[in-house]
């Protein structure tokens, strides 16, 4: 599966109460509504400057804080196409994979915000094409691997009726 | 061959394999739960596993915790949790019967040993039961509701030693936020904590609640202590069915020993705007406050109400200040009304609050501050927005220095209640 998209940078230790505010917890029961405030309380505007297939670049541990399946759902709603950090919160991550918001864990230090990134998720690999630097991803859990080309958990579970780790 | 943490040794046990650290497992769950604050539901997502019952209703449990009902779609989640667990034949703590984390283990619902997840990231907190409880999302919560099962990585386990006892003054949530500070945001991510050493033999059950409640804020998977004489008086009477005790081998693996002294201990604050920005009181400038909140999953209980009621008996807190209290529980709040606590926090001004989350989920509706404003809390997260006002700063701390700065109207360090 590849991706290609342009970059938007945050920092570390995005929380999921940055992602989507908890005072909207109870606001909409659809992500499509709330994808206009993401990140809102520490990037205003950026759900509404976000666009179809863009990326979100973050720093360490991105995704903290809650369990909300919601932070991953209303980031996939926004359109983006991948979130690429060099850690995320375990939470967080089970939570991107089962949804099928696709992750990919690479050092971020080098991506600048606009510039333009392409990823080959099957293959763990992508490439800043503003810099020409190479990217190369930390392989996930075979588990995973198998959730994600199952479609999502959901998928994986009717089909397996069970988790299928090797 | 090597001994085993508490993790370990929980988790080989319910996936029937010698687990060790790494290893990625498929594990029996002994209960699941989740509650009414996050989206989707759990339950929504049931049937998309292709099932539409639960695997075993005896271990699913439903907590209306997180929103007394502010608004209309509130209320219908909440009928819709309530026709789930009438049609599923599983147990509902309705609303004001308090917050999950602090329900199960008080009503005997987590034994050691046993594992346990919740759709919620504070599900970490019943670990002080010597048991493997920790939060997923609703997706992950669905297959387990289906299944009975969760897959898992059996994580590396760091071990925070605490010698020496906490000074009087300094609360298990100081020596929370201590150990919050050393070990940062993420730097137990993937991984689980144990706690151990005499500053833990000597904390009540309310005050390891306190700690491994925090132990998410770390990025942890679960926060542990092992089982002694504190754990089997507090457990007489509340759980009913056979336990035995459990504590990690002498020659158990750790991926990292902390060592910390508790007795050189002062109590801590998290600045706005995370929880691993701790610093000790007596090097924080003078902060005003005008919101203090003695609530949540991390440090209501009824030994945390009555320390606030010591420092606030026969006084009154400052002009401009509000104090609120959510006690954590049902059972916290009748205890404390028994007692008086309740009588004489309301004496010295608080408001008291219908007995769950509110005070620190900002979806809660409750409580929000203004514009500029201070929020001392007992909470366990500070994040900019969580209170439902990203333009307000909140403060973490015990419910000692809550209290003794409800009074002043000024982060002040409860030791100087002592001095009397």
């Amino acid at each position: 599966m590849n991706i290609a998209g342009r970059a938007h940078c945050f920092g570390d230790d995005i929380n999921t109460d940055y992602i989507i505010a908890s005072k909207y917890k109870t606001a909409s029961l659809d992500p499509r509504d709330l994808a206009r405030h993401l990140m809102e309380d520490i990037d205003p505007g950026f759900g509404q400057r976000v666009r179809q297939g863009d990326i979100l670049v973050a720093g360490k541990n991105f995704g903290c804080g809650s369990s909300r399946e919601g932070a991953p759902l209303v980031i996939k709603a926004a359109g983006i196409g991948v979130v690429v950090a060099p850690s995320f919160a375990r939470i967080f991550f089970r939570n991107a994979i089962n949804i099928g918001l696709p992750v990919f864990i690479c050092d971020t230090s080098a991506i600048s915000t606009g510039d333009d990134l392409e990823f080959d998720l099957e293959a763990g690999t992508g490439r800043n094409r503003s810099t020409g630097a190479l990217i190369e991803a930390a392989p996930l859990p075979r588990v995973m691997i198998n959730i994600v080309r199952d479609g999502g958990l959901a998928a994986h579970i009717r089909k397996h009726k069970t988790f299928q780790v090797v | 061959m090597a001994g085993k943490t508490i993790s370990e040794t929980i988790l080989s046990a319910k996936s029937k394999s010698d687990a060790r650290a790494g290893d990625i497992v498929v594990a029996a769950l002994d209960l699941t739960y989740s509650h009414d604050g996050n989206r989707p539901l759990a339950m929504d997502l049931l049937t998309s596993m292709g099932t539409d019952k639960v695997w075993d209703p005896a271990r699913y449990i439903l907590f209306l915790d997180h929103h007394p009902s502010p608004n209309a779609l509130s209320a219908a989640a909440h009928t819709k949790l309530r026709d789930f667990a009438i049609q599923q034949g599983v147990r509902l703590y309705e609303m004001g019967d308090g917050i999950s984390h602090v329900i199960l283990p008080e009503r005997g619902h987590i034994a050691p040993g046993d594992l346990v997840i919740g759709s919620d990231s504070h599900s970490c907190t019943g670990g002080a039961l010597a048991a493997f409880t920790t939060g997923v999302g609703s997706t992950d919560m669905a297959a387990a509701m289906a299944t009975g099962q969760l897959w898992m990585r059996v994580p590396e386990t760091i071990l925070v030693r605490c010698s020496g006892v906490l000074p009087r003054g300094v609360a298990a949530k100081d020596l929370a936020l201590a150990i919050a500070g050393r070990i940062g945001a993420d730097g137990a991510n993937y991984m689980a904590i144990e706690f151990a050493g005499s500053a833990i033999d000597a904390l009540s059950m309310d005050g390891r609640f306190t700690l491994t409640n925090l132990a998410i804020e770390m990025g942890a998977k679960a926060g542990l202590i092992g089982t002694d004489a504190v754990t089997e008086a507090w457990l007489d009477g509340r759980l009913t069915r056979p336990w035995a005790h459990l504590t990690a081998d002498a020659d158990a693996v750790y991926a990292r020993i902390v060592d910390i002294d508790a007795s050189t201990l002062t109590p801590r604050i998290a600045l706005p705007h995370n929880v691993d920005n701790v610093v000790a009181i007596e090097d924080l400038p003078r902060t005003r406050v005008h919101q203090v909140v003695i609530g949540t999953c991390n440090a209501a209980r009824e030994s945390d109400l009555a320390e606030a009621a010591r420092i606030l008996k026969g006084k009154r807190i400052a002009p401009g200040v509000r104090l609120i209290v959510t006690p954590s529980s049902r059972d916290t709040m009748v205890a404390s009304m028994q007692s008086g606590v309740l009588a004489t926090l309301v004496q010295a001004g608080a408001v008291i609050a219908t007995p769950g989350c509110s005070g620190c989920a900002g979806g809660c509706h409750f409580a929000v501050p203004d514009v500029g404003e201070n929020v001392l809390s007992t909470a366990n997260r500070n994040f900019k927005g969580r209170l439902g006002n990203a333009e307000s700063f909140i403060y973490l701390a015990s419910p000692a220095t809550a209290a003794a700065s409800a009074l002043t109207g000024w982060i002040t360090d409860p030791r100087e209640e002592f001095r009397a």
